[in-house]
């Protein structure tokens, strides 16, 4: 098989973008709450955040002028151009330390901890696995979390 | 409230059935910013990148995925690891169902493992994971 990542890929390997600090909203907690199809009461009205509130979090927020055609960014921070470009969730694995709350400062910084080739039914596939590290003001950890995308 | 001496290795957590729709998916979308057009786009997301519908958001799956494990132990316990892997796509259009089993029980620290499912109306399992939950 041909190998798709080279050295310049992997370079990014072990790199961490600078830290992004997002101020929590219970407007944003109802918001996914409601749209995750939430049941319990203290995240319907905001008190508290789901664990997987924090998916894309800390994302870019790119203008329209920077996104892709498949509506994405075009990758500010976030690692090299592959040569696949159509993009997947894999997976995540979190630890959570502690609740997420109205108000909250968190501080979440990111790297690039892996990146592999495999070949799947369709056609080669590309894991990039990212390690997300987020604190409170208080610089308590909050949560790590471990996430795959697979570009495809 | 449950409490650990309530929990057994083989117990069944409730199984709960999803449905989204575009509403759904939109809202989604926009509650975590992701303008991946995949979520809201059909004529881009089958003409484009060639899958059958709408692609419903593995994250969002995962998502569902602890709130099965949640809703179960409700405020007895607290989530503090948590894992699951989009092994298989789903689309719009299909009905998905979390559910889980219990797999260890650790009564010296308090603590409980599940694996979870989620899987689709033919039974296929597109997203496993795996919960542990922290009694006090």
């Amino acid at each position: 098989m041909k190998k798709l990542l080279t050295d310049e890929h992997r370079a990014w390997i072990g790199q961490a973008e600078p830290p992004v600090t997002v101020e929590v909203s219970r407007r944003d907690i109802i918001k996914y709450s409601i749209a995750t199809e939430q049941t319990q009461r203290k995240y319907l009205v905001g008190d508290e955040a789901p664990p997987m509130f924090v998916f894309n979090l800390f994302g870019p927020m790119a203008e329209l002028t920077d996104l892709r055609s498949d509506g994405l960014p075009k990758g500010q921070g976030r690692g090299p151009r592959l040569p696949l470009q159509r993009v997947m969730a894999g997976g995540t694995e979190i630890h959570l330390h502690r609740p997420i709350r109205p108000g909250d400062r968190l501080v979440a910084t990111r790297s690039i901890t892996d990146m592999f080739e495999k070949q799947g039914s369709t056609g080669p596939l590309i894991f990039t696995v990212r390690t997300l590290i987020v604190t409170n003001e208080a610089n308590e950890p909050v949560l790590d979390e471990i996430q795959t995308s697979i570009n495809r | 409230m449950m409490t650990l001496a309530d929990v057994h290795v083989g117990d069944a957590l409730p199984r709960r059935a999803h449905t989204a729709s575009n509403v759904s998916l939109f809202l989604y979308n926009a509650a975590v910013w992701n303008p991946h057009r995949i979520h809201y786009d059909e004529a881009y997301t089958t003409g484009v990148e060639h899958h059958p519908q709408i692609v419903i958001d593995g994250p969002l799956q995962g998502d569902w995925l602890s709130q099965c494990a949640l809703n179960w132990v409700g405020d007895s316990a607290r989530l503090t690891s948590f894992s699951y892997s989009n092994r298989k796509a789903a689309y719009l259009g299909e009905t998905l169902t979390t559910s889980g089993t219990v797999t260890a029980v650790d009564i010296d620290n308090g603590r409980v493992t599940i694996e979870l499912f989620v899987e689709n109306a033919n039974g296929e399992v597109t997203t496993p994971g795996v919960a542990v939950l922290q009694f006090s």
